[in-house]
Order: structure tokens, then sequence, then C-alpha cells
């Protein structure tokens, strides 16, 4: 109210102006209607007894913590304990039921998988992707390949104990490295490699006339222990089905040769004791429906 | 004090403090007797009417539904209205039902002002409530002066009191009737009754019956004038065609007292029909003098007519000194031109024919919507996957809706894709015909993951599009979703 222009007075209204102009448009020095004031008041008054009652200002090292004891994170902690509450019928139900009972009741299914995605994303998206696509290195949950077995009980398992991870019951099965070790020499390797990639009618590259006949001899010699006669692979181990159209680590011919001079073994934590039970049973539910389950 | 009628040769004074604020100027309107008091008057009846009786009304829609012509379900996420059931998904009814409230309240304005404001407005209708019972304990404003200096301060306090209370149990039963648009109105009148109602009832019973009191019985025609936005937005809308309250002055200026103006005009001087009387002023709900000119707080009421009817009807001068007439055909008349009217403008027509095609299209939807739906969301991580035996998949989560309030159950097909394999994650209970068949529960909505995978070699890039469509098994009622089939 300080720069009131008195002397700067409207002809019609014989009020005098702000002193403020748009475009030739003057600004009344109208007074305000007293509602509105006491509104305004009413309003600061407020703030001051929000300051009084809540957390309100900082200190050098913590703040004001208002006569309220009010607290975030109380708060929070009594919203969390009210929704394990809420979802306790569902969840109980869920802890009880078996993988195959979750499956084929619809409600347990989708309460399953909408808590398996929310777990998924907090604890596995880092390397299969939030989505479950995977990449190189890391599985993709969404293709039909399993290196341990794609159904519900052994995808569970592989969860609970991850694969070749400190848990006494994990999954283990290593590849060798043949070519560091000096199991196999460099022209064993490429004939076996291009083998390898030929059970999956990959083309060679140009150029390249792969010597197919030593090739399988070396698979049967070194490889077939593990991955099978027919390169079909072995869940039991976690030797990848070698015929398909999926390869973890590559397919090109480097990437492949390179498989076989250093050796392969991914590695995944076991969860069982960082999760709970029913969060795993969820989560397996989850990964099951995410199209690749068995 | 009002600063800005203070004075024409307004004196800049160096200690002439202006007011923090503009103390307000109580307005007790008179009582008027008119046409448009009358339409008032209906309207008031109608509207409140609706308001109070509407979730009374019954309406059969068959077992496991609510019989309620007007119902807000929130806790199932349904709104009945009569024969319509919307659910949350297709809250676009409720998008175009505020479009075609804007639009006919553009309309309105186009024809005549602020009239919504001065006859429908909730505002207009409780206020008007509101002064009635005012009147009715306290009298007429004449009567409450007078009561100032006679009666009693004992009889005072009891008016004071007992209108008060009138206007609570109004604004109470206000609050009442709202709450009943969200649930069972005959069920929740009875737990209301007997203390045993849900508490966020009490608790909007309560802030109804406050903001009612407070706007209705304390702040009236403040609402109108400095809390609603519409008089700013309309005032900017209006034009000169448009039939606003105006007060005549080619007619009644200059204006002068009865025997005054008597006299003039036996002396063939000019004299206009307006005897000064200010009964409009004194009608007026928000203290305008309409003989200055319009005005941003007129709220195009009507009562000054009905106000200066009564006054010309008495002193034997044609009615209609003010009326619903145009700046315009003022000015023409000033000129001696004939009035024109043009109802029929673009903007006018403009708004018709918008009002015309949004209502068209919404009953249209309305009409063809059927009593199953269906839509598909692609999974966007990955976009699609490569089987082991080289095939292409993609995923999609697709959502059946049953509104219907029995179960049933829908085939599930998908066409677009050459050699499409669709496989169903979770809720298949059979096959039919090579199509998966999904039961959907009476008035429930079911979620599912379908993938559809081919080995048919797609083009480079491709992005084929796809439908999904579900067909009753027993009705042959079907619902189609588009969506698109990516590969590498
Ligand atoms: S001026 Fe007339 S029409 Fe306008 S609000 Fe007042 S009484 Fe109503
Ligand atoms: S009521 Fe009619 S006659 Fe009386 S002051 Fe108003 S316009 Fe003039």
């Amino acid at each position: 109210m300080a720069d009131i222009h008195k002397n700067d007075v409207d002809a019609i209204s014989g009020v005098s102006t702000t002193g403020h102009e748009w475009d030739g448009i003057k600004e009344l020095n109208n007074p305000l209607p007293r509602w509105w004031l006491w509104t305004f008041y009413v309003c600061i008054l407020w703030s001051f007894l929000y300051w009084i009652a809540y957390p309100a200002w900082p200190l050098v090292t913590s703040y004001t913590y208002g006569v309220l004891g009010w607290k975030s994170r109380e708060a929070i902690q009594t919203d969390l304990a009210d929704l394990r509450a809420q979802r306790a019928a569902f969840g109980d139900k869920l802890a009880a039921a078996s993988l195959e009972e979750i499956e084929q009741t619809p409600e347990l299914l989708a309460f399953a998988r909408a808590q398996g995605r929310a777990a998924f994303g907090d604890n596995c998206a880092p390397c299969h992707g939030a989505g479950g696509a995977g990449s190189k290195g890391y599985p993709n949950l969404n293709d039909d390949d399993w290196l341990w077995g794609g159904s519900l009980e052994q995808i569970q398992t592989t969860i609970l104990h991850g694969a070749r991870s400190t848990d006494a019951n994990a999954h283990v099965g290593d590849m060798l490295a043949f070519g560091r070790d000096g199991v196999l020499q460099r022209p064993e390797i490429v004939a076996v490699a291009d083998y390898v990639r030929s059970l999956s009618d990959l083309p060679p590259p140009a150029g390249v006339t792969p010597d197919l006949a030593k090739g399988k001899e070396v698979f049967a010699a070194n490889c077939a222990a593990c991955h099978g006669d027919e390169g079909k692979g072995n869940t039991e181990l976690g030797a990848p089905n070698l015929t398909d159209g999926i390869w973890l680590f590559g397919s090109d011919r480097d990437s492949v040769i390179a498989t076989i001079t250093n050796g392969r073994g991914g590695i995944m934590p076991a969860w069982s004791g960082r999760l709970d039970p029913t969060t795993i049973k969820a989560l397996t539910v989850y990964v099951h429906s995410l199209g690749g389950g068995k | 004090m009002n600063v800005a009628t203070k004075s024409e040769n307004f004196e800049p004074d160096a200690d002439d403090d202006l007011p923090l604020y503009e103390a307000r100027r109580k307005i007790y309107p008179i009582a008027v007797h008119g046409t448009f008091r009358r339409i008032k008057w209906a309207l008031l009846l109608v509207t409140l009417g609706i308001y109070y009786l509407l979730p009374f009304v019954r309406w059969d829609r068959g077992p496991n539904a609510p019989s309620q012509a007007v119902l807000v379900d929130l806790v199932n996420g349904r709104f009945y209205f009569f024969f319509i059931e919307i659910w949350p998904q297709e809250i676009y009814y409720v998008t175009g039902l505020l479009i075609l409230a804007a639009l006919v309240l553009f309309l309105m304005n186009a024809v005549a002002g602020r009239i919504w404001c001065g006859y429908l407005c909730p505002q207009t209708v409780w206020t008007d409530l509101f002064q009635v019972i005012e009147r009715m304990v306290e009298g007429d404003p004449r009567q409450r002066r007078e009561k100032l200096k006679s009666a009693s301060r004992a009889q005072r306090a009891f008016e004071a009191a007992a209108k008060h209370f009138l206007w609570l149990m109004v604004a109470w039963w206000t609050g009442g009737a709202w709450v009943l648009y969200f649930a069972d109105a005959p069920t929740l009148t009875m737990q209301l009754l007997k203390g045993e109602g849900p508490m966020v009832a009490y608790l909007w019973i309560g802030i109804l019956t406050f903001t009612t009191y407070v706007l209705a019985g304390h702040m009236r025609e403040q609402v109108c004038t400095y809390m609603c936005p519409w008089p700013r937005i309309q005032a900017a809308l209006t034009d000169e065609y448009a039939f606003n309250v105006t007060y005549r002055y080619d007619r009644g200026e200059p204006r002068g007292s009865l025997k005054k103006t008597e006299a003039l005009k036996l002396q063939g001087l000019p004299a206009g029909d307006c005897i000064d009387c200010r009964q409009c002023v004194a009608a007026c709900p928000t203290g305008v003098d309409i003989r200055l000119g319009s005005q941003l707080a007129c709220i195009q009421c009507g009562l000054c007519i009905d106000a200066c009817d009564t006054v010309m009807e008495k002193i034997g001068r044609p009615t209609r000194l003010i009326a619903y007439d145009t700046e315009m055909n003022v000015q023409r008349r000033i000129k001696g031109l004939a009035p024109v009217t043009k109802v029929f403008r673009a903007r006018t027509l403009l708004y018709a024919a918008l009002i015309v095609i949004v209502g068209g299209m919404m009953v249209a939807t309305l009409a063809m919507r059927g009593s199953e739906g269906l839509s598909a969301i692609h999974d966007r991580n990955p976009l699609f996957v490569q089987l082991s035996d080289g095939s292409i998949r993609n995923a999609y989560t697709l959502r059946i809706v049953n509104k219907q309030s029995m179960p049933r159950r829908f085939a599930l097909s998908v066409e677009g894709v050459p050699e499409a394999q669709l496989e169903v994650v979770g809720g298949i209970s059979e096959i039919e015909d090579g199509r998966p068949v999904v039961a959907v529960g009476p008035d429930q909505t079911f979620e599912l993951r379908a993938l559809v995978s081919t080995h048919a070699k797609l083009p480079a890039e491709a992005s084929l599009p796809v439908t999904f469509k579900i067909t009753d098994v027993a009705g042959g009622e079907t619902s189609i979703a588009p969506d698109h089939f990516k590969g590498p």
C-alpha cells in the first residue's frame, strides 16, 4: 500500500490510482473486500499455528519438532502397517496356496502377479531389465528358453537358491575354459564353434569353410557330456540348448569362440534369505506368466 | 463506506488515509411480486425439489444392482443415472457432460447474459431461500429498520436466533441430501437417524452444512460479485445483442419525482418515466443500481423489473421501464431507429451447433456401446521376443469387461498376424473352436495376458495392425480392440 499515487486520480470514479498502468489502463486503488482480508489474516494465523504444531524450522543439527510430535517416518510406518493389515487377507491366502492353486485361482493370480511385478521391479530388474527382457549374459525371461527349467517349481528353486551363488543349494554347473585351460587347441575350438553354430542353422561367415566333421568329433568328446549328444542342453546342469535360436552370450562366430575359450557361468544371487517366501511365490508366478513359463 | 462513490470532485489530501478494506454494505432486498419473481419461485421449487428428492427415486436394474435412479457408487466405481450406467473407463462421458454444461452456459450468455446466475445457479437459489426465511422471521427491510428502534433487545435476539436456527436446518438438510447421492438413500437415511452412518457421511454433511450456511446465509451476493469467476468470463463473452436487464434510459430520463415530471410533461418539456423511487435498487439482491448501466454484479434476476413494473402500474405509466433489452436497442431508439432483435448470430449458432454435435456424439456412443468391453495394451518392454524355434512373439495385457449382471463366457481371437498362435496366461477354462474361452463374472473386469506368436516371415521393421476380438459364446455379441504386432 506504500506507493499510492494520491495525485493521480481517476476522473470518472474519483479514486486515486496505484500508479500501475498497462496500455493506458490504470489500476484504481480501491480497498479490498473485508472478508477477503480476514481470510488472508486467518491464513497467516494458521501458518503460525502450523509452525507450532508440526515440524517446521530447520536448526543447525536438527529441526523444530512441533508440539504434536508428528513425524513423517512414523506416519509412513503406520501407513505401511495399515497396508499390510489390508493385504493380510490375500497375503495369507497366497502364503497358504500352492503354486498350482495360485495359477488356477484368477483373483489370487492377479494379486500374485501385481505383487510379483512390484518385487521384480525392486529386485530383479537391475539384471533382467524392467520387463524381464534381459540382455547379453542376463537371460530374457519372456522367451521359452530356460537354463534351469521353466516350470513353476523350477523357477521358484532358481529364485530361492540362485545359480552359482553362495547358497548351499544353488544351481551349480560351470563351463570349462577350454582354451585358457589348454584342454583344446585353437583349431579345435574354431571347428567346434562352427559346428555348434551349424546346429542352429546359423550360416558361416563369408569366406569361411567350416570343418564340420572335425567339429562334431570334438563336440562328442568334450561338450556332449553337458550339452547332450545332440546339443539340446540339460537343465540339471544349466547347460543351454545349442540347437535353438536363442544365444545368451551372442551367436556370432567370435562370441562363440570366446565362450568356448574362456568358459561361461552367469551368477544369480539366492533370494531366500532376502525376500520372504510369499514374495518369492509371487515373483515365481509373475516370472512364469511373463510368457516363458512351461 | 465505498470510496468508488465518494465524490465527483475528489481532493487529494496527504492525510486522507484510504481504508484498508471495504466494509460490506449489508443488503436486505425487499420482497417483490411479478412475472420474474414467479418464474424464480417456480424454478426454486423445481430445482430444490429435484435436489432433495432425486436420491429417493427408485429404478429397477435387476438383482445384484442398486435400485437407485441416480447413484454415485464410489466403492464399486459405478455411476448410475436412470437407464445409464457408467464405468470408470467411460469417464469421458463425464468430460462430455462438463463440455456440454460449459457450452450451454456460453449459449445462455450469448442470448441473455448472466441469466444462469439469476435463476438457476445454486448460490442464487439457496440465497433466495435464505432471504425468504430472513424476511419471514425478521420482517421486510422496512420492518427491520423499525424494529431496530422500537423492538426490545430480547425480541430481536430471539428473532435472530430463530433465523440462524432455520438457516442451519436448511443447510444441514442440504448436506444431508448430498450424501444420499453416494449410497442407497433409504438405508443411509435410517443409518443416519440411528447414528450408525459411516463417518465420511457425517463429515460431508458437516462440510456442506457449513458451506451452505456461510455462502447462502452470510456471503450471499459477495460470492457472485467477488468469488465467482463467471462474471469476468461472461463480461468478455457478451456482445451488444445479448438481452440483459436494462434500464431504458431513452424512456426513463430525465428522471424526477412524480409531481415534477407530471408538471414538466404538462408544459411540454422533456420528462422521463423514472420517478426515482429507488424501488429497483431496494429489490436488487446484489445491491446494483441498474439505472447506471449494465454492471458486473448484476445477476440478471429480473427482480428490479418486477419492482419497477409494480411502480409503473401504480402511477399509470407503461410497464417495462426496466426490461430484458439490448444496449443496442436503447441506442437505436435514442436515434429514432426501430429496435432490432438478433437471436441468430454467429456465436449463438456456433454454440448451438457445438451443443448438438457434442450431445449427439454422446447419445450415439451411449446407444452404441455394448454390454461388454475389451481393451488391449502392448507390452512395452520387451516389444517382442524371439522364441527358441525362431518365431516372434508379442505379449499384450487384455482387459475384458462384462457389464451385465450375469456371468458370461467370451471366446478370444486375434486377427491381422499371419499364422498367428494365440496363447493366454491365466483364467482359461476351455477352448472352443480353437479359441480360448474366458469366463467373466457379473459386473466384473477380467485381466489376462495374451501371447501372440508367429512363424511367418515378417517384413523388416514390421509393425502389423492386429485386432483382438471377444465373442460372447452364448449371445454372440462382439467387441474388438486394435493394437500392433512388432517384429525385428
Ligand atoms: S440489477 Fe436487477 S436484474 Fe440485476 S441483480 Fe439487481 S435486481 Fe437482479
Ligand atoms: S423502480 Fe423504476 S421508477 Fe423507481 S427508480 Fe427504479 S427505474 Fe425509476
